[in-house]
């Protein structure tokens, strides 16, 4: 086999596969979309009193636009969604980069994170409080979802509505969803700023990683070697 | 003309700017037109402020908008369960007044002469004879008590009762086969339901909420109520009836809302 085949499958082997990457800005477009459209749709019948959104953080001139972009990027962020959990379960990614969870090593990571020892050297691993925002984020994902159904159907679902008891209490259930992800990107996004090579690596792949489990590729590459 | 060192921060280095860059593509620098960079400059800037709400607007984006509208449509024909009950709720619940809806205020409401008025009845039905109010009222009526979902996300629980459309449509002679029924009312209101919707057990054309006859800001003298659709989807002050298969427009449709509006 020749070294260029070799290493073209190495390729394949990033921290970030491309499909993953697609799936992702896929996903921020997506989410971006249902945000500020979820949000023109929740200020002609505000949950609280106290709470509108500012209109130039909205999408959409009147309701009906907010209701439009809504029901498209629906399509977009569930579909993919779905592609999402399918690939990081057929793939082993989620047992791979999320599991397992280990309560001691929640604590050290806050302990080091409060005393400003956080290291950032491997970017391939997650650590504890990384692991936790990422299971958070997929379940609020999810939990959006179905309850995001109910709302639209919830006659034609009503199997779903009784999951959350009433109309009001799914429509709540929505919004606390949307406000577990938008606090999920502030930490993100403002992380994602400041170690930037994060962000690099979600558009480049990032570095090849070894899962120390020899494929045939890397036994013939050792051959050749 | 020279490169300056930026003003001094702690977080810039010591060291001034080097002029070599500079010197070398003197020519390159004095080419570019400083008013083209302003006017890119501007128009980018202003595309940073384009919200959504002016990209809405927009003919393309409104036209792939009403497309993926359309497209909902069909999705939510295809999944509507014909003989699916909406729960209904014991009269304990029952809100009353109904809350109002319209696209104007509840003291704009012109209201109906019951006496002059009349059902008219158009399209592929065979008896196409004018319902009075005194006529309708005396068939036989179904009660609903169901819940009332706004587009806009509120709602309560309404207690209706009038002839059943299904039975009405039998009645009459309607082309139960055709796609659509569509509605003209008082006010110049449009609304139009697909035919399954129409023929659901729990639609009707209400003539009482809470046992008392409706009253004008609710649409008397008849109204459609529908268990399976959001609120505005049920007519008011309904003075027509078309059985049809051509897509009748309707006022909230054009305005850009989704048509079926299933729930």
């Amino acid at each position: 086999m020749s070294a260029e085949v070799v290493a073209s499958r190495h390729r394949l082997r990033k921290l970030h596969p491309l499909p993953l990457r697609i799936m992702h800005w896929i996903n921020a477009v997506a989410i971006f979309i249902m945000i500020g459209s979820g949000w023109k749709i929740y200020n002609d019948e505000v949950i609280f009193g106290w709470l509108h959104f500012p209109e130039f953080l909205t999408i959409g001139k009147w309701a009906q636009h907010g209701l439009q972009w809504h029901f498209f990027g629906m399509w977009i962020f569930g579909i993919n969604g779905l592609a999402y959990l399918v690939y990081g379960l057929a793939t082993g990614r989620f047992r791979r980069m999320l599991l397992p969870v280990r309560w001691g090593e929640l604590v050290a990571t806050i302990k080091d994170a409060l005393s400003f020892r956080l290291s950032h050297d491997d970017p391939t691993k997650y650590n504890t409080v990384q692991k936790l925002l990422y299971i958070g984020v997929i379940c609020a994902g999810i939990l959006m979802v179905i309850s995001g159904l109910a709302i639209w159907k919830p006659i034609q679902f009503s199997e779903l509505l009784t999951l959350f008891g009433s109309f009001q209490t799914a429509r709540l259930v929505h919004f606390l969803s949307m406000s577990a992800i938008v606090g999920f990107l502030v930490v993100h996004i403002a992380l994602a700023l400041l170690v930037p090579q994060t962000l690099v690596a979600m558009l480049t792949g990032g570095p090849a990683i070894d899962d120390k489990r020899p494929t045939t590729s890397s036994i013939e590459a050792r051959r050749a070697s | 003309m020279t490169l300056r060192t930026p003003s001094r921060s702690i977080f810039r280095p010591k060291r001034t700017v080097g002029q070599d860059v500079f010197k070398e593509n003197r020519l390159l620098v004095e080419q570019i037109d400083r008013r083209k960079i302003l006017r890119g400059g501007l128009s980018l800037g202003a595309l940073t402020f384009l919200t959504g709400c002016d990209v809405s607007e927009d003919a393309q984006v409104q036209t792939a908008l009403r497309a993926v509208s359309s497209w909902n449509d069909k999705v939510q024909g295809a999944i509507f369960r014909p003989n699916h009950l909406a729960p209904t709720y014991t009269e304990s619940q029952v809100v009353i007044p109904p809350r109002y809806n319209a696209h104007y205020d509840v003291e704009d409401v012109k209201p109906v002469d019951g006496a002059s008025w009349k059902l008219e009845l158009a399209g592929r039905i065979e008896h196409k004879k004018p319902w009075s109010v005194r006529d309708i009222y005396a068939l036989p009526e179904q009660e609903l008590i169901i819940r009332h979902i706004c587009v806009e996300g509120w709602d309560y629980i309404g207690q209706w009762s009038g002839p059943n459309l299904r039975q009405f449509l039998e009645r009459i002679g309607a082309d139960t086969t055709a796609k659509y029924i569509a509605f003209r009312c008082a006010d110049g209101y449009t609304e139009s339901l697909d035919m399954p919707t129409a023929l659901h057990p729990q639609t009707i054309l209400a003539t009482k909420y809470a046992r008392e006859p409706i009253t004008d800001p609710f649409g008397f003298p008849i109204r459609l109520r529908t268990s399976t659709k959001l609120g505005f989807k049920n007519a008011k002050w309904i003075v027509s009836m078309e059985v049809t298969n051509d897509f009748p427009e309707t006022y909230y449709g054009k305005e850009g809302f989704n048509w079926y509006s299933g729930i």
